[in-house]
């Protein structure tokens, strides 16, 4: 129809995707490269007919990698379909038949043979002893699977799914792909470590026994023994952090929406501050304050003669520095909430004779109820998946998140130790994740149907509005507190011996020099501060990207396995950071994906840590932008690729951009997931700082902090002056989303109750 | 100058079924109709009786999940949208924000292979056809309903479809502006000769602009005619009642002689053209401006009581109880002395009432 006559022999998708196949098979390097995925000194070093080097065809053609041959012989088939159309039942089928076998073909050989010869005992006795064994795959590997992949959901689009449309179809396998292998893959192969025995056995009675043993699970501390299991103290600092965070950020949404207090934005303002601190910046504003030489402790003690003590490293430290950094998520969470609850129902209750108070306890406390249930589970995600409080604070305070580290890192390395650890830690953010989607999601009394609610809140009765003042007032001046203490204390000399005030940190970190070559950057945190750019900028717009694909297909196409799949790319929300980094290290560090010590593998724990951020940022504004653009693009003859590039991506670009920035900000304070990761190349700032405090540099540290707090606040505020002043533009649709609710929007889109999540902080 | 052309191709409808995933009941069921090339085609009912996933099908948005779907006498079932030679007009006119009035209305030409200049130029012809031209370097939301409307027509007309199809495209304009719209869709419709199909649930509407209308209800085609075919000799109930309004009143068939009827209302006697029915219980529909009021007890009317008498300005509008329900009828005499409680006669004109299924 219209003026597309012109015919192919063949579907040019198909010619294309075969193309890419063979360019990865015969022309590029089937293994990875020593020398990194960007280095190029391959070229000039034997390429072709060295081994190290060689392509799968040559590989094959010298005999030395026979099992290769079948993939090429695959990635030929297709032309067999020379003349038959799209909708021919025979090329659909056989697309599928080909790509599924060469797919499944590449892993079978991936996984089959391991670093020493065979994995399998059958297939030893079946073809003897290999003499070869397997190396990491590199851009061939990646380029033939890329084609088998797409050539499948070419097949499959040709037997009419998704109204046959090829893009649509393309990119949910290719997201599919990518979360199965990029998370279910490492958290499947963390379980099977679990399981495993020192001598490399399988045995679940093993494992059951580890699962239950005291460490985790001893209630001594309740018998007067000195502690209990790690699981109850995390648990139980979770629930405390939770019901704080809840508290205070009630307290905080009711300040902002019913007392008529002025300065609301500045209240606002606050919540942007633990997004952009790294999760044990607190931890260390605790330590300086309430530490044994901490300016709180030594003043109390010098005034009533007391002992300082340690008393803040341990429950009451973490619960401290939780609370503080989690409570502007809870206040997110509630002010939509809080405004959320229809002001007619309150009216109604007033005119029925209630007073203030009455209708506030019967009517709108009742009507928030989900919302303080979803504040509650939100904070005890974040406190379960902290990571970087408890490494400063937690004392002999053990918690799951630490723990899981030091099983890797310290002198025990028992990586089966850490993978039952993660489990446990993830059975609880998963069960939290789960009741925060199926049970409260549901159950949400505040609907904004956009149709006009007239009224106004009711004002709180006067009492509580004072009450709520002191508190609210209380934490703001503590917090406050808190982040001068680490502006301060990064030109302290000594903090708690020498209070002389000096530049020294700065300069030892950040000093800048002169030679031969131009600027010398003679600092010693330049190296994983430039690391840090270069990944979180490379990682950005890959997050975002992937983020808005997902959003689209999730908003705008139906396809069978929808809501599995939206589950499944919002889980890893749920999935701690040191889970995601155990799980890497354990799925990454050996052949046929070996990317442990490489920058990929960073880049590639940020995009997926992280890929909710765009999923929730695309999601909220796709869903205000009406479907019949879409579908009146389609009528006008562009198709959904056509549609999705110039339709719904240009009225996306303040999301695309918040998306942007937000990731970016998340993949600069990152720490949990990234301290598992790091190598002596690619080291990054958090890591980098918390290896100071380790050492007791806390100068250093603080100053390095200050640093990355004011970087990301000036990119914040710069991407806050491009999106307001975007908004200003006559569009008619993104009304009323300019200044801080974009980035709210992103963080908690959708804080009108409906199901949010921002887990594993840090 | 270019200038639009049509392409006009007829539409057929071959027992296409849809069902949603999900929904028990189909959505449009076992559908089979015949559209021809040229003409202005509606398909009118109240909400939710299938016409809009029958156009929607049309345009290629949704799949039928049987039968068959033919344009132009070729077989598009399985055609997504893109590849369909079908424009659509949408209730909300769908314009694109991001983009100024010429912008949105070549947005379509880009893709159909023509050069920038021969887009630039239909796109010109386009405006200058719904009489927009000069305001080409306009964002949508600085143009009136109205005008947004006209770029909407515009941009799916220089297309040169092979059907063009419009989604209630009236329900967004105040009431006189909608008379004027569509009087002009339906003189672009004829000067053109395109194949329009137009749904609304606004009979009035429909009445007015349509060379046939398909009227639906519960997935099915309830009754497909010219405008005054539906509303002189209604099928069934449903049509009587839903294209202006009838009254329905139960009767008996006792003979039928040719295509003459004798039909008993109660004591009434009526000579009626049969329209296919039967001898046996049957139903008449009567519209309220068909029915004659006159004094009680004159021959060959039936016996009734006045129950309310309102007066809207232009007429009457009465309500009266008789043996066989309440009647309701309109009295264009307004200085007529009718007052609640009174006795009258109702009589039945020769083209009054319509035989129809019971």
């Amino acid at each position: 129809m219209r003026f597309r006559e012109t015919r192919w022999p063949i579907e040019p998708v198909a010619v294309l995707w075969m193309a890419v196949g063979w360019l990865g098979f015969a022309v590029l390097p089937w293994y990875g490269i020593e020398d990194g995925f960007f280095g190029f000194s391959w070229l000039f070093d034997g390429y072709p007919s060295d081994s190290e080097f060689a392509p799968a065809l040559v590989l094959a053609l010298k005999g030395e990698k026979l099992w290769l041959a079948p993939l090429g012989l695959l990635l030929v088939v297709p032309l067999l379909l020379w003349g038959r159309t799209k909708s021919d039942p025979v090329f659909s089928r056989l697309l599928i038949i080909v790509s599924a076998a060469g797919f499944g073909w590449l892993l079978f050989q991936g996984f089959a043979i391991g670093l020493r010869g065979w994995q399998f005992g059958w297939l030893t006795s079946l073809f003897g002893e290999l003499g070869d064994r397997q190396f990491g795959m590199g851009y061939g590997a990646l380029l033939v699977s890329g084609a088998f992949l797409f050539l499948f959901t070419l097949g499959v689009a040709a037997r009419g799914a998704v109204s046959g449309d090829v893009f649509v179809v393309g990119s949910i396998g290719f997201v599919v792909a990518m979360v199965a292998i990029f998370i279910f893959m490492p958290i499947l192969m963390m379980l099977a470590n679990a399981m495993q025995t020192d001598d490399g056995g399988y045995s679940p009675v093993a494992f059951l026994a580890k699962l239950f043993s005291s460490r985790l699970w001893s209630l001594a501390c309740l018998a007067g023994g000195s502690r209990c299991g790690v699981a109850w103290n995390s648990l139980l600092l979770a629930v405390l952090v939770g019901l704080l965070t809840m508290f205070l950020g009630l307290v905080f949404a009711l300040v902002v929406t019913r007392t008529g207090f002025r300065h609301g934005k500045l209240l606002r303002a606050l919540t942007v501050l633990p997004i952009i601190t790294p999760a044990f910046v607190i931890g260390l504003a605790i330590i300086l304050l309430f530490g044994l030489s901490g300016a709180v402790t030594q003043s109390v003690a010098g005034a009533f003669g007391l002992q300082p003590t340690r008393w803040v490293y341990g429950l009451p430290g973490l619960l401290i520095a939780q609370v503080l950094a989690f409570t502007p998520i809870a206040f997110l969470v509630l002010m939509g909430v809080v405004e959320g609850v229809s002001p007619s129902m309150e009216e109604a209750s007033q005119t029925l004779r209630a007073s203030r108070w009455q209708t506030f306890w019967t009517v709108s406390l009742p009507l928030m109820r989900p919302g303080l249930a979803n504040a509650f589970l939100l904070g005890f995600i974040e406190s379960m998946a902290d990571f970087g409080n408890p490494l400063v604070l937690s004392g002999n305070y053990d918690v799951l998140s630490t723990e899981i580290f030091f099983a890797i890192v310290g002198a025990q390395n028992d990586a089966a130790l850490a993978a039952i650890l993660a489990l446990v830690l993830l059975a609880f953010t998963l069960g939290a994740f789960y009741a925060q989607r199926f049970w409260i999601g549901r159950r949400s009394y505040t609907t904004v149907t956009g149709k006009g609610d007239a009224g106004v809140h009711p004002r709180l009765p006067a009492g509580l509005t004072y009450a709520l003042y002191v508190i609210a007032g209380l934490w703001t001046a503590f917090t406050v507190l808190v982040y001068t203490v680490i502006f301060y204390g990064s030109f302290v000399k000594l903090w708690g011996v020498d209070q002389s005030l000096t530049l020294e940190h700065y300069r030892k970190a950040f000093s800048v020099g002169w030679n031969e070559f131009g600027i010398h950057w003679s600092g010693s945190a330049w190296s994983s501060f430039w690391t840090t750019m270069e990944i979180t900028l490379i990682s950005a717009p890959l997050t975002a990207g992937i983020g808005l694909l997902t959003a689209y297909l999730l908003v705008r196409q139906n396809f069978r396995g929808k809501n599995a799949f939206e589950f499944a790319t919002m889980l890893s929300f749920a999935i701690p950071g040191t889970v995601i980094g155990v799980s890497y290290i354990i799925a990454f560090n050996v052949p046929p994906i070996e990317l442990t010590g490489t920058g990929i593998i960073l880049v590639l724990s940020f995009i997926f840590r992280n890929m909710p951020v765009g999923v929730r940022a695309g999601v909220a504004s796709m869903s205000q932008i009406d479907r019949s653009l879409d579908e009146s693009s389609l009528t006008l003859g562009a198709n959904s690729w056509q549609t999705f590039r110039r339709v719904i991506l240009p009225l996306l670009r303040s999301a695309m951009l918040a998306a942007l920035v937000y990731s970016f900000v998340r993949a600069m304070t990152a720490i949990s997931a990234v301290i598992f990761l790091v190598s002596a190349r690619y080291d990054l700032s958090t890591s980098y700082i918390v290896g100071r405090v380790e050492n007791n540099e806390y100068g250093i540290a603080i100053a390095y902090s200050t640093v990355l707090i004011v970087v990301m606040l000036m990119v914040i505020g710069l991407m806050q002056l491009l999106v307001g002043s975007r908004n200003i533009g006559r569009r008619g649709i993104q009304q009323g989303d300019g200044g801080w609710s974009v980035r709210t929007n992103v963080s908690l889109p959708g804080t009108a109750g409906g199901p949010t999540t921002i887990a594993g902080a840090g | 100058m270019a200038e639009i052309r049509s392409n006009a191709a007829s539409v057929t409808f071959d027992h296409v079924t849809k069902t949603y995933p999900g929904a028990s009941m189909p959505a449009v069921d076992d559908i089979s109709l015949a559209i021809e090339a040229g003409k202005l085609v509606t398909l009118l009912g109240p909400s939710g009786c299938g016409k809009t996933t029958t156009l929607r099908m049309i345009a290629g948005l949704e799949m039928p999940s049987s039968g068959r779907i033919l344009i132009g006498g070729k077989d598009v079932t399985r055609l997504p949208a893109t590849d369909r030679d079908v424009s659509m007009v949408f209730q909300s006119y769908a314009l694109f924000p991001h983009m100024t009035v010429m912008e949105n209305v070549s947005y379509g030409l880009r893709f159909s292979g023509h050069d920038k200049k021969e887009a630039a130029s239909r796109a010109h012809a386009g405006l200058e056809l719904v009489g927009l031209t000069g305001l080409e370097a306009r964002l949508p939301s600085e143009l009136s309903g109205g005008q947004q409307q006209r770029v909407a027509v515009a941009r799916a007309l220089v297309l040169e479809p092979q059907v063009l199809l419009f989604d209630e495209p009236l329900s967004n304009l105040d009431a006189k502006l909608r008379r004027h719209v569509r009087e002009e869709i339906r003189e672009i419709q004829t000067k053109l000769g395109l194949t329009v199909v137009y749904v609304t649930h606004d009979q009035e509407e429909a009445l007015a602009v349509s060379d046939r209308i398909i009227v639906m209800n519960k997935a099915v085609i309830a009754q497909d005619g010219t405008p005054r075919e539906l509303y002189d000799a209604p099928a069934n109930a449903f049509v009587a009642d839903f294209i202006g309004e009838a009254n329905i009143l139960d009767c008996e068939v006792v003979s039928v002689e040719g295509d003459e009827a004798a039909v008993r209302l109660g004591s009434l006697a009526l000579k009626l053209p049969a329209r296919g029915q039967l001898v046996g219980p049957a139903k008449l529909a009567v519209r309220p401006s068909r029915i004659e009021i006159g004094p009680a007890g004159r021959p060959r009317t039936i016996a009734g009581r006045l129950e309310k008498v309102t007066y809207v300005g232009s007429h009457l509008e009465l309500i009266i109880g008789t043996p066989h329900g309440q009647v309701f009828a309109i009295s264009h005499n307004i200085d007529a002395p009718f007052q609640a409680g009174d006795s009258v006669g109702i009589g039945f004109p020769e083209r009054g009432p319509v035989l129809i299924k019971a």
